[in-house]
C-alpha cells in the first residue's frame, strides 16, 4: 500500500529506521489527542483557547476542523505540533501519534518528527517560505536532512516532486525566489515540501484562504489526488463549510475552544445536531439555493477568559429558549456518541454532564 | 431579439414595474490604468491597465453585484463609478451629470448622494473619533446644522441596529460586525441614493457575515438606493443581487441578470467560476469546469479574448487572434464577450455544458 508505482515518493520509513506503519489497518488512529488544554497567560487572564479536546485521526482519513475566528482550531494543531509560544502552554492532555505521547518528545525529536511523520502547509505559502532560497533548494534540503541525499540528488528529486505537484515547467520554477512565485504556485511549492518527508499526517490550515477560487479548486484537486495516492492523512483546518464537504470523510466542529459536534460528512451536513452547526451551516448562502434570509446566530463568540462551567453557546442559542433548558447554562454538557460515529456535546440530545478537572496550572507540563 | 437600437448596456428593457427606465448611472469606454515601478531606480517599467474599457449601466433601485478574482478591477471599476478615482478615458454619468467634469457645489453635490462602505471597518473608522463624530463628519462636511447632525446620527445608528448611546464609544470597543454596521450607518446617514460596498463581508466570520448580508438586504428594499454590491463570493452576490457583472482581466465579460448569469452563464469564464466554488452539500453532483494555469499578469495580458489562454473551448486563429466584444446571446439584457457564444462564431462552440463529468 505506497501509492502509485509512478510516485516520486518512496514508502516511508521512520526516523528510528524502522518500518514505518504504513498498514492503514493498524490498530488505532494515527492520532489520538485526549483532553487538550492549551491556556494563553496573558496580563488580561487566562485565556482557554482550547479547552478539553478529545479528537483522532485515523489512517488515511480526512478530517475536517471546522469553527470560526478564536475557536481554537489552529491552536489545537499547533499544540499537536508543539509549536504554541509563550504566552500559551498545553496544561493537560495527551498527544498520542502511533501510540507514542508527543509531550513526553525531547524537542529535537520534535523538530525531526515534524519534517517527516507530519507535514504541515499554512494560509500565507509566500510567507512561509525563507525568501532568500530558491524553492527547489527548500524541497531538496528536506531530502538532504531526512534522507541524507546528496545536492544534487536532493535537487532532482525537488523538481521530480514539483512536476508531481502540478508545477508546469518544473526546472525552471524550482530555481525561483519564492517572491517570483503566484499564490497558488507557492502554495503548490509547500506541499511539495511537507510531502518531502512522506508525512503521515497532512495538517492543512487554511490552505486556500489566501487564493482565488479557480486557484482554490485546483489545490484542492491536488490535495485529495495526492492523499489517494499516498494514503496520507490529512487534518483541514478550515472555516469553509464547501470545501469541508468536498474533500473531507469526517469533520469535527469546535466553538469556543471545544469539540460541539463531531460526524462523518454527509450526516453532519444532512443532520447537523448541534445548534451551533445548524446555525453555521444556515448563514452561509449556498450556490443555486435561493433563500430570502439566511439564518443569523445572535451575538458574538464569547471572551475566552473567565468562562463559567456551562455550555458555551448557551448565550446565543435559541434551541436552549425554545425548549426552556435550564441545564445549559449550569453544567457542561458531554460530548457524546448519540449515533454511530455521530457525536454532540448539547442537553438536547443527552443530559450527560463533562466533569471538569482541576487543572494545576503551575506544575503544568510542556 | 437583440437589444439592437438601445444605448445601454445589457440592460434589462423593461424593469419589474414594466416602466422603462433611465440609468442612474452610466459609464461608457471606462479605462484606468496605475504605473508599475520596477528595476534598481524604481522607474516606471509599464503600466497595469486595471479597468480597460469598460461600459456599464446601472439602474435606480437595483442591486448589481460586481463579481471575479483578484486583481480583476472590480474594486477599481467600483471606485471610478463613485468618482473616487479619475479615470484615464471614458466618462461617467451620474443622473446625467460627468462626475469626472463637476466642480464646486455640483461635486459637493454629487459627493453626497454617492457613498462607499469599505471591506475592512477596522481600518476604515477614525480610532481617535467617537462612532457618532465618524458619523456626523459626512454630515457636517454637506453642511447639516448640529442639532439636526445628532438626531440623524441617532437615526442611522438604530437603521444599523445599533443603540444611540452606541454614538459615544470608540471603535475598537465594537466588534468586527458591529464596525461594519457602523461602516453603513456612515454611509447612509447622507441619504445618498447610490451605495457602493466593497467586499462589506470578507473580512467577518461566517455567523456574522449573515447578519450584515441580511442587514443590507433589508436597508436597500426599504430605503431604495441603488447598490453596487463588490465582491468575489459568487454565493454571496447570488443571494444579494438582481444583476450580475463578471469581470476578468480589466473587463466585464459577462453581464445579466442573477437568472441569467448563475442559470445559464454564457462566457465559459463564469461557467468555471461557478464550478469552482465548493458546496456545502455532500449530495451535490461536481461537475468542475477545471481552468488550466493561473490569471496573467494585467501587465501583459493576452492577445485576441484575454480568458483564450485558460479557456477550454477557445478557438485558435480566433479566439487568440480577435478580440471579442460584449454582445448579447439569445436572452434580452443577456451580454457576454465570447465568439463562440454571443460573437460571429457561434458555429465553433462545441456545445454548451462542455465539462466532463468530474470524479
Amino acid at each position: 500500500m505506497t501509492g502509485a508505482p509512478a510516485d516520486p515518493v518512496p514508502p516511508a520509513t521512520a526516523p528510528g529506521g524502522e518500518a514505518a506503519p504504513d498498514d492503514r489497518t493498524a490498530a488505532g488512529p494515527l492520532l489520538d489527542v485526549r483532553g487538550l488544554r492549551t491556556w494563553f497567560f496573558t496580563s488580561g487572564g487566562v485565556v482557554k483557547a482550547v479547552d478539553g479536546v478529545d479528537l483522532t485521526v485515523g489512517r488515511g482519513e480526512v478530517l475536517g476542523l471546522v469553527g470560526e475566528s478564536g475557536s481554537g482550531k489552529s491552536v489545537t494543531f499547533l499544540s499537536v505540533m508543539r509549536l504554541v509560544d509563550a504566552p500559551g502552554r498545553i496544561v493537560d492532555g495527551e498527544i498520542l501519534f502511533d501510540g507514542r505521547d508527543l509531550r513526553t518528545l525531547s524537542d529535537a525529536e520534535m523538530r525531526d518528527l515534524r519534517g517527516s511523520r507530519i507535514g504541515m502547509i499554512f494560509q500565507q505559502p509566500i510567507s512561509s517560505l525563507n525568501p532568500a532560497y530558491r524553492a527547489g533548494f527548500q524541497i531538496a534540503e528536506v531530502f538532504e536532512a531526512h534522507e541524507g541525499l546528496k545536492r544534487k540528488a536532493g535537487w532532482a528529486r525537488a523538481k521530480e516532486l514539483l512536476a508531481r505537484v502540478g508545477i508546469g515547467d518544473a526546472e525552471r520554477r524550482a530555481r525561483a525566489y519564492p517572491h517570483e512565485l503566484s499564490g497558488g504556485q507557492a502554495q503548490r511549492v509547500m506541499i511539495a515540501m511537507a510531502l518531502a518527508g512522506h508525512p503521515d499526517l497532512l495538517v492543512a490550515d487554511e490552505p486556500t484562504t489566501a487564493l482565488d477560487v479557480t486557484i482554490q479548486a485546483q489545490i484542492l484537486d491536488l490535495i485529495a489526488d495526492l492523499q489517494r495516492d499516498l494514503g496520507t492523512s490529512v487534518v483541514l483546518i478550515t472555516h469553509d463549510l464547501g470545501i469541508v464537504a468536498e474533500i473531507c470523510d469526517r469533520v469535527a466542529v469546535m466553538y469556543a475552544g471545544q469539540i460541539v459536534e463531531e460526524a462523518p460528512t454527509r450526516p453532519l451536513f444532512l443532520e447537523p445536531k448541534h445548534p451551533y452547526t445548524q446555525g453555521l451551516i444556515g448563514s452561509v448562502p449556498v450556490i443555486g439555493q435561493r433563500r430570502e434570509r439566511l439564518a443569523v446566530i445572535p451575538g458574538r463568540v464569547p471572551n475566552l477568559v473567565d468562562l463559567p462551567v456551562a455550555c458555551r453557546f448557551a448565550p446565543r442559542c435559541s434551541a436552549r429558549v425554545e425548549h426552556g433548558l435550564t441545564q445549559c447554562t449550569e453544567a457542561l454538557p458531554a460530548l457524546v456518541e448519540v449515533e454511530p460515529g455521530h457525536k454532540v456535546r448539547c442537553f438536547l440530545h443527552s443530559d450527560a454532564v463533562e466533569a471538569v478537572p482541576e487543572v494545576p496550572v503551575e506544575v503544568g507540563r510542556r | 431579439m437583440s437589444a439592437e437600437g438601445t444605448p445601454s448596456v445589457g440592460a434589462p428593457a423593461t424593469r419589474r414595474d414594466g416602466q422603462e427606465r433611465a440609468p442612474l448611472v452610466s459609464a461608457r469606454g471606462l479605462v484606468k490604468a496605475f504605473p508599475v515601478r520596477g528595476g534598481a531606480f524604481g522607474q516606471v517599467v509599464g503600466h497595469v491597465r486595471a479597468v480597460d474599457g469598460v461600459d456599464l449601466d446601472i439602474f435606480p433601485g437595483e442591486v448589481l453585484g460586481l463579481v471575479g478574482e483578484s486583481g480583476c478591477g472590480k474594486s477599481t471599476l467600483g471606485r471610478l463609478l463613485l468618482g473616487l478615482l479619475p479615470a484615464d478615458e471614458g466618462t461617467v454619468l451620474f443622473d446625467g451629470v460627468d462626475v469626472g467634469r463637476a466642480r464646486g457645489r455640483e461635486l459637493a453635490a454629487l459627493r453626497r448622494q454617492m457613498q462607499i462602505v469599505f471591506q475592512d471597518p477596522y481600518s476604515s473608522l477614525d480610532p481617535r473619533a467617537t462612532i457618532g463624530d465618524s458619523i456626523a463628519e459626512g454630515l457636517r462636511a454637506h453642511g447639516v446644522p448640529r442639532a439636526r447632525r445628532e438626531q440623524k446620527v441617532r437615526e442611522a445608528l438604530e437603521l444599523v441596529g445599533l443603540e444611540a448611546d452606541h454614538a459615544r464609544r470608540y471603535p475598537h470597543q465594537f466588534s468586527g460586525g458591529q464596525r461594519q454596521r457602523v461602516g453603513i450607518a456612515r454611509a447612509l446617514a447622507v441619504e445618498p441614493r447610490f451605495l457602493v460596498a466593497d467586499e462589506p463581508v470578507s473580512a467577518l466570520d461566517v455567523s456574522i457575515q449573515s447578519q450584515i448580508l441580511n442587514l443590507l438586504r433589508d436597508l436597500q428594499e426599504q430605503l431604495d438606493f441603488t447598490l453596487v454590491f463588490v465582491a468575489h463570493d459568487l454565493a454571496v452576490v447570488e443571494h444579494l443581487c438582481d444583476r450580475v457583472a463578471v469581470m476578468y482581466l480589466g473587463r466585464v465579460v459577462e453581464l445579466g441578470t442573477r437568472d441569467q448569469v448563475f442559470g445559464a452563464p454564457l462566457h465559459p469564464y463564469t461557467e468555471a467560476l461557478l464550478s469552482a466554488i465548493p458546496v456545502p452539500d455532500p449530495d451535490r453532483p461536481r461537475r468542475r469546469v477545471r481552468l488550466s494555469g493561473e490569471m496573467p499578469s494585467p501587465l501583459h495580458p493576452p492577445s485576441g479574448c484575454r480568458f483564450h489562454t485558460r479557456c477550454p473551448i477557445a478557438v485558435e486563429g480566433v479566439c487568440d487572434t480577435e478580440v471579442p466584444a460584449l454582445l448579447p446571446g439569445d436572452d434580452p439584457g443577456h451580454v457576454a464577450e465570447c465568439h463562440l457564444r454571443t460573437g460571429a462564431h457561434r458555429d465553433l462552440d462545441p456545445g454548451r455544458a462542455p465539462a466532463a463529468p468530474d470524479a
